[in-house]
């Protein structure tokens, strides 16, 4: 694959970066074709997070799939270390108890349970779910299904995590009480991270970096640098800025 | 005790039909009740004087039911499973399978007695034929019916398509199973029935077979009393099984309800 020039010389972090070159991607549906992104590039180097906001249905979903490998460019190269998924729902097993739900991905790469479990449980201590590990997702909270699906996505053991709007269905508190978690975990494991989320709030709070994309067929419309030292304070006079920022990026009357 | 009482409505229509029925066969006289249809008490009363030869021969076709629908669930699930992976095999055999629900009992019998004999077998296979459409029309769909953003998820995670489909597309497969086999276990009885009817000395169906003819109508109708009891029976079974096996298919709440 040719890599095409970048728009600001920098060297890719190679083995576990992620770098999306003026990627198309397009479905043939019931109702004609739609593009779902076309001309969208993206970078993240190694242990970065970037942050991807745009408006609905501009295409985030798509992206994500398209680093992860799940499907493949119409046009443009994706160049991507491998990346485990974290779905938007948390799509936990629900006959799985929760520690059985965190070792799923070893499962899937031929460890016995028992293994699984002995790999899982320190995890599920430090995030404070030891409780909870014979419970069933439907005896969760949330909150806690969403850290049993990030551990899922983390145990994969991927050099980047693909986030797709991990807090987007959980109730204000508790989102906020996870993007502080979030932070913490990755500042002790750190990982690249592409994360998916319609929140600017979330995006300026966790990110290094924060893409702006356009309405359909996305691209990426801004990026903004966040150096904001972690962690950080939604109230931040700089916090606050770099928000309003991302709302004129978007589009956003503020 | 709160289930015992979730009881008591079916216990109440079930003694109202008998007794609109043992009103209307005492209305049409005695030679009604003997050669058409005979009076509750007269069923009651064969069900207690026939008891030794009525539990022989519900020995006999339980077995013929039971193991009937083993051979379809195995079969069936395997061809499911087949389908699933296979595009080609699910258009070849999907217009057989349906099919193979709509042509008679009465007709493939005998067809079954030729080439296998009087013995259980041919029974068996007919029970097996019957009740092999619902457990592959529903086990199919339930595999079918797993989300697609879970398989996706598992391709992130290395898995093979084997390892996905026992850890995800199985276990969400089988509420589905369970629900195809519970609507066989109906049709399964009256497979046996007929089954019996084309070459057999002994089952249930062939005590109804037989004692028509006799005036033996109240026999006839306590061996169909009997068939019903045990599709009743075999359904709850079914159903518990299922809660045992898969307690994750019902929330806390109905647990507690239960």
């Amino acid at each position: 694959m040719i890599e095409a020039p970048p728009k600001e010389p920098r060297e890719l972090n190679a083995p576990d970066g992620v770098r999306v070159e003026l990627v198309s991607r397009g479905f043939t549906t019931p109702r004609g074709r739609v593009e779902a992104l076309a001309g969208m590039s993206l970078r993240a180097d190694a242990h970065e997070l970037v942050a991807v906001v745009g408006p609905s249905g501009c295409g985030k979903t798509t992206l994500l799939e398209l680093i992860c490998g799940l499907q493949a460019p119409d046009a443009g190269t994706v160049h991507a270390a491998p990346a485990a998924l974290m779905p938007q729902r948390d799509l936990l097993l629900p006959w799985l108890s929760a520690i059985d739900n965190a070792g799923l991905a070893l499962r899937a790469r031929g460890a016995s349970r028992e293994e699984a479990r002995r790999t899982a449980a320190p995890w599920l201590e430090r995030f404070g779910l030891e409780r909870f590990e014979h419970t069933r997702p439907s005896e969760l909270s949330g909150g806690m299904r969403q850290r049993v699906s990030f551990l899922r996505t983390l145990l994969a053991g991927k050099p980047v995590l693909a986030l797709d709007e991990p807090f987007a269905a959980l109730d204000a508190i508790t989102r906020q009480e996870m993007q502080g978690w979030l932070a913490h975990v990755l500042a002790g494991e750190p990982r690249t991270v592409i994360l998916i989320t319609h929140d600017v709030e979330e995006a300026v709070m966790l990110a290094d970096r924060v893409v702006v994309m356009s309405p359909r067929p996305g691209r990426a419309v801004a990026e903004i640098e966040v150096t904001v030292p972690k962690p950080r304070r939604r109230t931040d006079a700089s916090v606050v800025e770099l928000r309003e920022r991302a709302l004129a990026a978007l589009g956003a009357d503020t | 005790m709160r289930r015992a009482l979730r009881a008591v409505p079916a216990v109440i229509l079930v003694l109202a039909l008998i007794g609109v029925w043992e009103l209307y066969v005492d209305l049409k006289g005695p030679t009604f009740s003997l050669a058409i249809l005979p009076s509750p008490h007269a069923v009651a009363s064969s069900l207690y004087h026939d008891r030794s030869l009525l539990w022989s021969s519900f020995l006999v076709t339980a077995q013929e039911v039971l193991l009937g629908i083993l051979a379809a669930v195995v079969i069936g699930g395997a061809l499911s499973v087949a389908i699933h992976f296979s595009p080609t095999l699910r258009r070849a055999t999907y217009p057989l399978i349906v099919a193979s629900q709509a042509v008679p009992v009465a007709v493939f019998a005998p067809v079954l007695a030729f080439w296998l004999g009087f013995g259980i077998l041919p029974k068996l296979v007919v029970v097996a034929i019957v009740s092999f459409f619902s457990i592959v029309v529903t086990a199919t769909a339930g595999l079918d019916a797993v989300d697609p953003d879970l398989i996706k998820l598992m391709r992130t995670f290395d898995a093979s398509r084997i390892t996905t489909f026992r850890h995800v597309e199985l276990p969400s497969a089988l509420p589905s199973v369970f629900a195809g086999a519970k609507i066989a276990v109906a049709v399964s009885v009256i497979g046996a029935v007929f089954a019996e009817y084309t070459g057999s000395n002994s089952g249930l169906g062939y005590v109804i077979l037989v004692s028509e003819p006799q005036l033996l109508v109240a026999r006839a109708v306590a061996a169909t009393v009997i068939l019903s009891l045990f599709a009743i029976a075999l359904f709850a079974l079914l159903a518990l099984a299922e809660r045992m096996a898969l307690p994750w298919a019902y929330g806390p709440r109905e647990e507690r309800a239960a």
